[in-house]
């Protein structure tokens, strides 16, 4: 009953935590954007974590990374530095930080915030290009979505 | 802030970009006469761009081709379209287009070029699709056309060519200074869930593939523009609409303030590139 009210608190504050998540609004950057807690409390599955990566309506981090683990997958852009060796340059906790909201450590990056959930400009419903039903949208990905990205992103070593 | 630069500079010496594609050396000649300029120093009011490119010059070399020779130019089509209706009569005052400007080919050149501007009469900024329906509502006593129709886009098509190789020469001052400003404004701002702007691709990333598409400087000076895509005409503001909606925004309405005042500031963009409507593009 407690746990009950408690995420539902947590749904009417921040849209989108179930219990247990650590919410959008509830994340906590340090200075160079790193996020320490992980946002789940449950391990990264870095098999979904690629799929999350490669999915057109999830991620679609290739759209912007080229990344040689993932070349069975086509398309893969050069808006975003190659991931290739990402995992010997950031820390875990760099690199959720940097899923979550790469804004806090690349400031004004044209990289999406796949982990936040207002504060935009004309926010739509999705690729429809009519306006966004709610004042907070379901962030990009799921708090778990980012866990299995990173963890992914942890095994891509030079 | 010194340190988040810091890390940023870190990662991009850690992974250099590897490849980019950019834009080609190809040279656009249509039909073995009409020599285009698609290359040229940017206008003096651009502050992040030395040059401006035509986005011809990202597309395929088989896409390219088809704007290069009128018989394989599908917006040509349409352009013949555009004529026929430019000789229909229509509405209550028993005129064509005709019936006031005579032949296109003598009376509508370098009017795509200067396009959008201002109007005195009726004190606003005029995009070629709004001057099209003034005519016919006003003069002609006809309906409008509706802004992003394919009965525009033919009768923006057939207008254009008439200006084939002259350089895009869009006044942003006086009177309209107030309009580029705000088109300006837009062009910088960053909508939608994924909180691009114009300039996030088509100034920071032209010449960058994202995903399969391959990133132009976003100019108008080709529209309107035949898409292999969906095979047909395809307008500025449907263009426009169809940017801003990918970037999970609520898009403005095509013949809005909004887009007109973008239209004129994007249009200034491409000052001195050559108008290439009807073009080809992916
Ligand atoms: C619209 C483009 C875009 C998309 C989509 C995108 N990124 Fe990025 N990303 C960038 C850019 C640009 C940078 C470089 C940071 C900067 O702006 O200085 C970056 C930086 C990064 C970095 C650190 C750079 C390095 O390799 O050292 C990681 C890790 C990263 N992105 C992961 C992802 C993941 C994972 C996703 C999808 C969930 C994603 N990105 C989606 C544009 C993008
Ligand atoms: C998420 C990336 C993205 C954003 C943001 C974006 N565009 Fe585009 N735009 C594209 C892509 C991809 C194409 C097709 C390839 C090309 O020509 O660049 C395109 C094409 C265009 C074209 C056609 C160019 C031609 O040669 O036919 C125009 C004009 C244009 N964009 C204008 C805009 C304007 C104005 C905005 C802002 C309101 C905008 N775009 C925002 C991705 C974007």
């Amino acid at each position: 009953m407690k746990t009950l009210a408690l995420s539902l608190t947590a749904i009417l504050t921040a849209g989108i935590a179930t219990a247990g998540e650590v919410a959008p609004l509830d994340v906590k950057y340090d200075e160079y954007g790193a996020v320490e807690q992980s946002l789940t409390g449950v391990p990264g599955n870095p098999e979904n974590g690629a799929k999350v990566m490669v999915n057109r309506g999830k991620g679609n981090c290739i759209a912007c990374h080229e990344t040689t683990v993932l070349k069975d997958s086509p398309f893969h852009g050069e808006v975003g530095p190659p991931l290739d060796g990402v995992a010997d340059r950031w820390t875990e906790a760099e690199l959720r930080g940097i899923v979550a909201n790469a804004k806090m450590a690349f400031e004004g990056t044209v990289m999406p915030s796949f982990y936040k959930v207002n504060g935009y400009i004309r926010p739509g419903d999705g690729y429809t290009g009519k306006a966004a039903k709610s004042e907070m949208l379901p962030p990009l990905l799921t708090a778990q979505e980012i866990e299995d990205v990173v963890a992914f992103l942890m095994t891509i070593k030079e | 802030m010194k340190i988040k630069a810091l890390t940023a500079i870190a990662a991009l010496v850690a992974a250099p970009v590897a490849f980019a594609g950019g834009a080609d050396d190809d040279k656009l000649v249509v039909n073995g006469e009409i020599e285009m300029v698609t290359k040229a120093k940017a206008p003096a009011h651009m502050e992040n761009v030395d040059e401006v490119i035509s986005g011809w010059h990202f597309r395929t070399d088989e896409t390219q081709a088809l704007q290069m020779d009128d018989f394989e130019n599908q917006g040509m089509i349409f352009a013949d379209q555009g004529l026929d209706a430019w000789n229909t009569v229509a509405g209550t005052e028993d005129k064509s287009c005709a019936s006031c400007h005579g032949a296109p080919e003598d009376s509508m050149v370098g009017v795509r070029a200067v396009y959008p501007k201002w109007n005195d009469d009726a004190g606003e900024v005029r995009t070629m699709a709004m001057q099209i329906n003034a005519c016919r509502t006003e003069n002609m006593g006809a309906e409008p056309l509706k802004y992003t129709s394919g009965a525009m886009a033919n009768m923006e098509a057939l207008i254009a060519m008439q200006s084939r190789g002259l350089p895009v020469n869009v006044a942003i001052d006086g009177p309209v200074a107030e309009t580029w400003e705000k088109g300006k404004e837009l062009y910088y701002t960053r909508t939608g869930q994924l909180e691009l702007s114009c300039a996030s691709c088509h100034e920071e990333n032209y010449g960058n593939y994202i995903r399969a598409d391959h990133l132009s400087q976003g100019q108008i000076n080709g529209f309107p523009t035949y898409r292999l895509k969906n095979a047909k005409l395809n307008t500025v503001h449907a263009r426009f609409k169809g940017c801003v909606r990918d970037t999970r925004a609520e898009t403005f309405k095509p013949g809005g303030p909004e887009f007109i005042a973008l239209e004129l500031y994007v249009a200034s963009r491409g000052n001195g590139l050559s108008v290439e409507g009807p073009s080809v593009r992916n």
